[in-house]
Parts: structure tokens; sequence; C-alpha cells
């Protein structure tokens, strides 16, 4: 170990993934300062501000002993089902759909912690799994009953973007705990044959709209394509470097739908061109790449099956917000992580950021403790 | 296998598929990744200008300045047609997210009254969505700002500033120049072009303003300019100004067109004035009319409920089509013809009230008799026998060629829609028309211009200006550089003096118009009676009773008489004889040699009427519209409807009575100097309204 006149706790954060991260918040930032016509009000600030709040969160977080992760993986898992199930009776006696519960000056979004809720429950899950059960219906039927709850819960609110985030970072989780193979294979063909079934009789009619309209933008292009062509006008038009920081006349002019929640991408696209883009993608390269990282460093089964089904979880929500906005998935709304403004998504994140960070801690004082006893 | 395969399964085999598989995870979201940027580089750079293009597309918004209309002017270049910057509100439905809400909205915003509203709601209903709906027009700057600021919650709503087309003298030139409006399905069918349904523009609808739409509408101008998706304007980006059209000059006499037009009064008629020198178009007054100023933002519902019930049929230019049976105002084209076949002018005949012609007596309209009448004297006495007689020895066949050689049965080479040409009825058109031969009694009522015969004032006019130059003048309604060639008409010796003073001793002497003297020294009218019977004598006398079985009313005249320089024709509908025709030719007359004395006597009758012609239709409208407020019936849709509506009722009332079996007994004249001034009736004769004449 190096001497240096930074303290240890503080020297030993993973910043090779902070900086670039923040460097992103802060171009998220940037972008919404544009969009809100050149004002820091209403959403850069507020963006700037909760970021650094759940980046404190995050560093907190990094204190946690994997005891106690594993000690609340169960009852914080039944909690939220909990709010969930609230959430549902709270809309239906208001006579509508709700997602949110108001606590207090807090608007609580249950949804939202499921996301990482899950992976966490299921690393517990298959952590404790003995090795033999694993090719086991043991293994399947429980873990996907606390997958299809929570699903169904959120599907009826009805939101299938997060219902589908759910299930993703479930699915990763169950297939890096080493689940038979052909049992993915065989839930593919399932889902090829729920999918149409899911289509004609599962969706709402306006997400049915979505999914025809995905596949046919210029259908409609006043109606439900309008999104998605406007915001592909948006990219397309900002070219290799992009019309220069607050010249975005799609964003400025309300062609451009949601600018700076789902869209925001678009939104950068079209002032800062391909250039802004690759910088994206590279900083989205580099923390999921360290996140792998620290899933294949992490010291036992659960912190690695944790680390792993958090970097899933955010990666969901990066790859489908960049391929509905660049035409390549239907309008669900997922908001792009660390630049759509919007406080519940940066919580969710920053949530997954923190446990990462925390799984490297362990690996680090694991390794050193080891070392040094 | 799988019993085996489980069995097989350590922490360490767990450990292995793990590292695996988040090998294969890690590579799917590097594919993932590369696939996104990809795509990205195809849109963004690949497809770049095609997106660059629709953002700009986006981004800018091309309107059109509907272009300002060329103006229409009168022979001294005064406006007839003039346009007046304004502020303007129109609607283009399809924009509108909640039509209802909006409406009400506006109308609280213009201070729009409920048949406004209800009118708005009939056009918006009739629309076809993309077209733009005039919703008020000439609106001052506090209610147009008032709707500026609340564009966001109004989405298809237009304010604009424009040009709205003003008419100075309103009614007094409806017939003659038209209206503009917004327009129709029809038309934009017709013409498939941005401008005709761009806010605010207008295009003629009828007369002048239609016939010369060409020449009147101009070149748009653009406005380019920055919108957000809701269509606010962000800023102008550039402009082209717009052309305006050009202007179309009419021989019409602007405030002579006023003053007759005015000077008809509460009577339904027409006063035409040519210009003896050129054959231009003076005057083609035509009353009553509609206001053209307030078509143009389409006919509301009590505008329509108004003119269509009025029975003096405000809509029809009487001029080009009313067709009236001419009356004695023919008498002076049959004594034309009478001396172009030989005959000489002091041919006298005996009227003792009747003429035998076989076992028939034809009546003159003096059952005491005229005693021996001459030519002069059969003119200015209007005596029927006299023409009764030598028709009898002359024939229609020295007639109908006279007729039509001075304008009757013509149709005039002129700028307008329509016009009506009436009858010149001949043993000929008799065969074709009826299959019946030509009778002894055709003859005779085609003398006294009654029976099959036909004509419009415009007729009228113009073979008054034939007659009394002996020139062919031909009636122009656009002036020209280029002085009309005229030629004579080849009249013989001094028939055309001959007409002159006998037309002359009808207003001067000891005619049937005396009344009719131009109250001015050493101007001196020649004219003509004529009184037009609608039913027969057994059904009305023609002098009284309902409206629409009283006598027309019909004047012919040009002055100075002996140097002509005006003619013309004035038809009063209903008018009860012709002595309601001829006090406003005399009035006419005055004003056209002396603007001031004119004018004093036009006054003077207003002031009994209860104001201007436009003051009256004003006041007119306001009844219609507190009496019958919304409730009022919809107007036929679109003013191409109105305009087939109007056309067929001018075509049913323009039919020629149905074969005539009977002679029709000539309506008594009035006799000069017998009464007050004005437009009192004279009382019939006792001894005229006995029966018609008829078998004997």
């Amino acid at each position: 170990m190096r001497h240096s006149i930074v303290p240890a706790p503080i020297a030993s954060l993973p910043w090779g993934m902070i900086l670039p991260l923040t460097a992103l918040v802060i171009f998220g930032a940037s972008v919404l300062y544009s969009a809100a016509g050149g004002h820091m009000q209403p959403y850069a600030q507020s963006h700037l501000i909760r970021f650094g709040v759940f980046l404190i969160m995050a560093f907190a977080m990094t204190r946690v002993t994997p005891d106690l992760v594993k000690f609340i993986a169960y009852p914080g898992y039944v909690a939220v089902l909990v709010l969930l199930i609230l959430v549902e009776a709270l809309g239906a006696i208001g006579g509508g759909s709700q997602r949110w519960l108001n606590i207090g000056p807090l608007v609580l979004q249950p949804s939202e912690f499921m996301k990482p809720g899950i992976v966490l429950v299921l690393a517990r899950f298959y952590s404790n799994l003995p090795a033999n059960m694993v090719g086991d219906w043991r293994a399947l039927i429980p873990a996907g009953g606390m997958v299809a709850m929570p699903m169904a819960l959120v599907l009826m609110q009805p939101d299938l973007g997060t219902a589908l985030a759910i299930a993703f970072g479930a699915g990763v989780v169950m297939f890096l705990a080493g689940l038979p193979m052909r049992w993915f294979a065989g839930g593919g063909v399932a889902a090829m044959v729920m999918i149409p079934l899911a289509y004609f009789f599962g969706l709402k009619d306006y997400q049915r709209r979505r999914v025809t309209t995905f596949l046919d933008p210029e259908s409609d292009p006043l109606g439900a394509g309008y999104h998605i062509t406007q915001s592909k006008i948006a990219i397309g038009s900002g070219g290799l470097t992009g019309k220069g920081f607050g010249h975005g006349s799609q964003s400025h002019l309300n062609y451009l739908p949601e600018p700076h929640t789902d869209f925001v991408f678009a939104t950068m696209a079209e002032e800062w061109g391909l250039l802004g883009g690759l910088f994206v993608l590279a900083i989205f390269a580099i923390v999921l790449r360290w996140g792998m990282g620290v899933a294949e460093r992490a010291p036992d089964r659960f912190s690695r099956l944790l680390a792993a089904g958090m970097v899933a979880t955010i990666f969901f929500y990066v790859a489908i917000n960049l391929m509905m906005v660049m035409g390549l998935a239907p309008v669900v709304g997922i908001p792009l992580p660390f630049m759509s403004h919007g406080g519940s998504s940066m919580l969710t994140n920053m949530i997954c950021i923190g446990t990462l960070m925390m799984i490297d801690r362990w690996s680090r004082t694991r390794g050193r403790s080891g070392l040094s006893s | 296998m799988p019993r085996r395969f489980t069995q097989h399964v350590t922490q360490a085999t767990l450990q292995n598929r793990f590292d695996r598989r988040s090998a294969i995870v890690g590579a799917l979201q590097g594919g993932v990744g590369v696939l996104l940027a990809a795509r990205m580089a195809y849109i963004s750079v690949a497809e770049n200008e095609k997106y660059q293009m629709e953002a700009e597309s986006n981004r800018v918004n091309l309107a059109l300045i509907p272009p300002r209309r060329g103006w229409i002017l009168d022979r001294n270049g005064a406006p007839l047609a003039s346009n007046k910057a304004d502020f303007r509100v129109d609607i283009i439905p399809d924009r509108m997210q909640d039509t209802s809400r909006e409406i009400d909205t506006l109308g609280k915003l213009l201070h729009l009254n409920a048949v406004e509203v209800q009118d708005l709601k009939d056009k918006i209903e009739d629309s076809s969505g993309w077209q733009p709906i005039e919703v008020a027009s000439g609106l001052d700057w506090d209610r147009f700002a008032a709707v500026s600021v609340r564009l966001p919650d109004l989405p298809g709503v237009v304010p604009q500033r424009g040009y709205s087309r003003y008419y100075p003298t309103g009614p007094s030139v409806g017939h003659l120049i038209g209206y503009v409006g917004t327009a129709s399905a029809k038309e934009y069918e017709e013409e498939k072009i941005p401008l005709l349904v761009t806010p605010g523009f207008k295009l003629g609808k009828d007369g002048i303003e239609k016939q010369f739409e060409k020449i009147l509408r101009g070149q748009p101008g653009a406005r380019r300019m920055e919108v957000t998706a809701s269509g606010r304007i962000v800023r102008d980006l550039e402009t082209r100004e717009d052309i305006q059209g050009k202007p179309v000059q009419l021989t019409i006499d602007g405030p002579l067109q006023d003053y007759a037009a005015r000077r008809i009064g509460l009577e339904s008629g027409s006063v035409v004035v040519v210009d003896c020198l050129t054959g231009d178009l003076l005057c083609m007054a035509s009353m009553p009319s509609f206001d053209p100023n307030s078509f143009s933002d389409g006919i509301g519902r009590i505008e329509w409920k108004m003119l269509s019930e009025d029975d003096h049929v405000p809509l029809r230019n009487k001029v080009l089509k009313g067709l009236y049976p001419p009356g004695s105002t023919v008498k002076p084209m049959v004594a034309m013809s009478f001396l172009e076949a030989g005959l000489d002018p002091s041919a006298s005949t005996f009227c003792g009230g009747g003429l035998r012609v076989g076992n028939r007596v034809f009546h003159c309209w003096n059952r005491r008799g005229h005693g021996q009448v001459d030519m002069a004297k059969g003119i200015y006495q209007s005596c029927d026998v006299y023409f009764y007689h030598f028709a009898q020895q002359l024939g229609m066949d020295v007639i109908a060629p006279m007729a039509r050689r001075l304008g009757m049965g013509q149709e005039f080479p002129l700028p307008v829609l329509s016009q009506f040409y009436g009858t010149v009825p001949d043993p000929a058109w008799k065969l074709k028309k009826y299959g019946r031969e030509w009778q002894a009694y055709d003859t005779v009522n085609a003398t006294i211009g009654q029976g099959y015969m036909l004509a419009n004032p415009l007729q009228l006019a113009v073979m008054a200006s034939r007659l009394a130059t002996g020139r062919k003048l031909m009636p122009r309604l656009i002036l020209g550089n280029d002085k009309p060639q005229i030629e004579s008409m080849g009249f013989h010796g001094d028939h055309v003096q001959v007409i002159q003073n006998a037309m002359s001793e009808v207003v001067n002497g000891r005619g049937t118009a005396g009344r009719a003297r131009i109250p001015l020294d050493g101007i001196q009218m020649a004219g003509k009676t004529g009184t037009a019977q609608v039913v027969s004598l057994n059904v009305s006398s023609g002098k009284g009773g309902p409206w629409k079985y009283r006598d027309h009313g019909l004047f012919i005249f040009f002055a100075p008489f002996d140097n002509p320089r005006y003619a013309g024709a004035v038809v009063i509908e209903h008018g009860g004889g012709s002595s309601a025709a001829y006090p406003i030719a005399r009035d006419v007359v005055t004003y056209l040699f002396d603007r001031q004395v004119g004018l004093e006597k036009l006054h003077e009758l207003e002031k009994q009427w209860g104001g201007t012609a436009q003051q009256r239709l004003a006041a007119r409208y306001a009844s219609y519209a507190a009496t019958y407020g919304s409730a009022a019936p919809k107007p036929p849709s679109g003013d191409a409807a109105i305009a087939r509506e109007v056309e067929q009722e001018d075509r049913a009332a323009a039919q020629p009575s149905p074969i005539a079996s009977e002679v029709t007994s000539p309506s008594p004249e009035p006799v000069a100097a017998s009464h007050g001034e004005g437009n009192g009736r004279t009382t019939p004769d006792s001894s005229q309204a006995g029966a018609a004449g008829g078998d004997e």
C-alpha cells in the first residue's frame, strides 16, 4: 500500500468509477440546464443536489456489513411488497391507478425499490441454496414466486417498464446462479409463445399502440408514433458534433416530448451530436465494466450475485432507454440513469451503485484482512 | 441424465458457471453498447441530412400572407372597393382541440352575441375542417389583443393583422361589384393552391369581384417563422411582401351610382345610365340590395332570413336579370321602324278609344280617344291606336328587326356573370316556341310592349341611347384608354330628330311625363313612359292593391334632348305605373348636370324614408336580429348554394307570361301635370278600369 496524504477510507473508494460517473451527472445537468431554456431551475439544480445526497448515501452504504445485508434481504423484500399492495389498494380506493405513496413531504414509489430488492432477495436465496439443488425445482419455484408477485403488482399499476426491469434483474441473477441452461432455453421458447398472447390479451390499448407504432412509427406520425419520430429527428439532426449547446430546436420548440426525462438523451444528442452520445456510452461502459469487475472480485456467492444483479439493473435502464430513443424499442417509460431528471430513478440507480461500492469494499477488506492475518 | 447432472454440482462448478456466464452477460452488454453506438452513428451521420431537413421543417413554418386585393375604381379613380387594414381572427377547425369550449371562449373575448356564435357554429359544421373560417374582422386592438394573449389555450385560432375588403357605398354597388368571401370547398377543388385555404384570404364571389378575380388577386407574400410544436410563433425569420392585385377601373360614375341607388328609395327597381358619346355604363343601380361589406364574412342566418323573405328580391341584380314587358317604352322604337319603313311622320289616323281589327276591338289606354293622331302625338300621348293602326299596315317583320337592332333581345359583351336577354317575338319565334301561327293581336301586343316581349333595363337604356344618337352604342363596363369606335345606326334623313322631338314633347310638352321636366335652365330631357301590366286587368287594376299585382313603371330617357349626352332607363317593379319611374329619372338627370340640386332633392326624400339605403338596411337587420335571434333558420351552406337558389328564382321570375291568347289591354298612362310632385301614383281613370279587350 502506498502512503498518501489522502486518508485511506477515501483513497480506497473506487475513484475510477466515481469520477466518470460524476462527469456524466454533470453533463446530464448541463443538458437539463439547456432543456430548461438556459436555467438551473427547475431541473439541473435538483439533479445535482440529488446526486450529491445520494452519493453520500452510497458512501454510507459501503460501511454496512455483509451480515446485515443478508439479514435485511427477506424482511426488506416483504416490506416493499407490502408497500406495493398498499399502493394498489390506495389506487383502488382513489378510483384510479397510482404508483406513489405520499408520506408527508416524501413521494415514495415502491416499485422502484423492488428493482434492487428483487436482486437482493434472489442473491440471498441462491447463496443459501445447497449446490446440488441448483438443478432442482426447489431452485426455481420459490424464486419464481418471489419474482411473480411484485411483477403482477407492478403490471396492475400498470407499469410495463418496471415489471420488465424486475424480470430482467431477476433473470440475470438466476442465470448467473447456475440454473440449468435448458430452463432458460425453455423460458425463451415460452416467452415467444407468450408474447403474442400477452400482446393481444395482456396489454392495455395504449401499450399495444406503442408496440405497433414502434414497429412502424410513420403510421401515426402525429399520434403515438410522434415521440419516436421526433426523438429520431432530434438525434439525427444533431450530426457528428451537434447543433451547439442551447441550440437544439427540437427540444427548445417543444417538438421533442419529455425532453428532460425519458428523452433526455435525444435532447443531449441534438446539441452534442454523435460525440456526446459516444461520451455517454463510454461512461456507461466504464461504470458497468467496473460493476462486473466488482462482481468477479466479490468474496462470496451472495455478493457476486448481488453485484452482478445490480449491474444488470442499471444496464437494463440504459439499454432500454437508449433503444427507445433511437427507435429500436417501443416507448416504455424508462428514464436514462444519471441523466434523466427524476428523484426515484436517481435513488434506485444510486442504491445499485452504493451496493456495488459496498461489495467492492467487502472484497478489499476481506483481501486485506486475509493478507494481514 | 438430469439427475446425474444435479448430483455432480458443487460450489466449484457453480463458481465456474458464474464466471463463464458473467462473461456471457458482459459480452452481451458490450454487444448492446456497440449496437447502440452503431445505431446512433447511422442516424446522426448517415441519415443526418434527412433528419436535419425534418427538424428544419418542424422548426420553420411558412405562412402565406394573403395579397392585398386590387381596388375597383370608378371612372374618375375613386374606389368602389378598397381595402381596410384591420385586425381579424380566423379559426381552422381541424386544429382545434375542444371546439365548443374554444368557441365559447372566443365569443366572450370578442363580445360576440348569440346570433354570431350560432352562425359561427353553423359554419364550422359545414366546413371541411382544414379551411379557415372567419370569426371576426375589423376588430379593435383590445379585443384582438385579448385573443392573442390567450392563444396557448386556443389551438386552431389564428389572430392576424390583415386587410379586409371595404365598399364605401355598401349596398349601392352590391349587385354590380359583388362581394368577396373565403374559398369554398368546391373552389379549392378547382384551384388547389395553398393560398385558397390561407386564413384571411378571400376571393370574389359575385359580380366584378368574381369576373376579375385573376387581375384583382395579386401575389401572396410569405413569412418564414420559427414556431413551437403548439404553433406559437417564436420569431420571424424573413418576410416577403405581397404584391397587391391590379386595380380594375370601371366606366361607372361612383357618386352617380350611389345617388341612383339611393334615389330608388323604398321601391324595388333599377337605374341604368349610358354615356351617349362612348357607350360607357355610368350607372347600373339595382335596389334593394345587400351590403357587400357584411357578406364578406359569410352570409349569416339573420341576413339570409331578411334577404330571402323580402319580396323585393334584394339578391337579384335587376339590371341584368330583371326581365319586364317594356310597355309603351317601345313606342319610339316602333315609330323608328315605321319611319325607316317609309312611313311619313305626319301620316295620321283617328283614335276614338279603340281600333277594330277583323272582328275584335283593341282599346287605346285612353278610352275617350285621342282624336287625330300623327307620329309625334302617338309618342307623346302614347296613343295605342296609332301604333295598332300602322303596325297592321307595316307588319311585325318591320318592328322585330328594329327592336333587335336597338338592342332588345341582345346579349352584350360585358364582363358579367350572366344576363337575361329577354324576348323579341316574331312569327318565326312563336312558331318555334309554341307551334302556333302569328296572330294580329300578337302584333298589337308587341307594338305596346306587352305580350311576349321582355327586356331587361340595360337593353332599354341601350335602346334609348341608340334612338337618341342614331349611333350603335355598345355598353361597356371597363374603362379603356382608347375611345371606342361607334358606327352609325344608318337611320335615314331626319328620323333621329323626329324621335328626339317627339320624346322631348313627352316631358317638355303635351306628353305623359310633364312632371319629369328637369328643374335646371337649359337642360331638357326627352323620354318615354311605360306601364307594364303584371296581371290581367280582371285581377287587379295595377294601380293599387297587393304590391305584387301592381304594374311595373318604366321610363327611358336621354338628355339634352337635341344633343344627347346621357341616355338611360328606369324600371320600378310594381311601382303602379310609369309615374313611379320618371321622377327618379328626372332626379338622376338633374344630378348629372347639377349635383347640388340633385342631392338636395334626395336628402329631402331620404328624411321621409328613414335614412340612406345603408342606414335602412342596418336598421332592418337590427330589428330582424331582435325579433328572431339565433332562432332564424340556417342559410344554405356556401355561397354557391345561395347563388344557385337566387339564380333559380331569377329564372322563374323572368319567364314570359304563358301563351297569350288575348290581347293585353294597355294600362292607362298618367297624364301630365295633373298631380303633385314626388312618387305619388295616379289614380286610375275610371273609364280605364274596365275589362281587358277581347272577342267581340
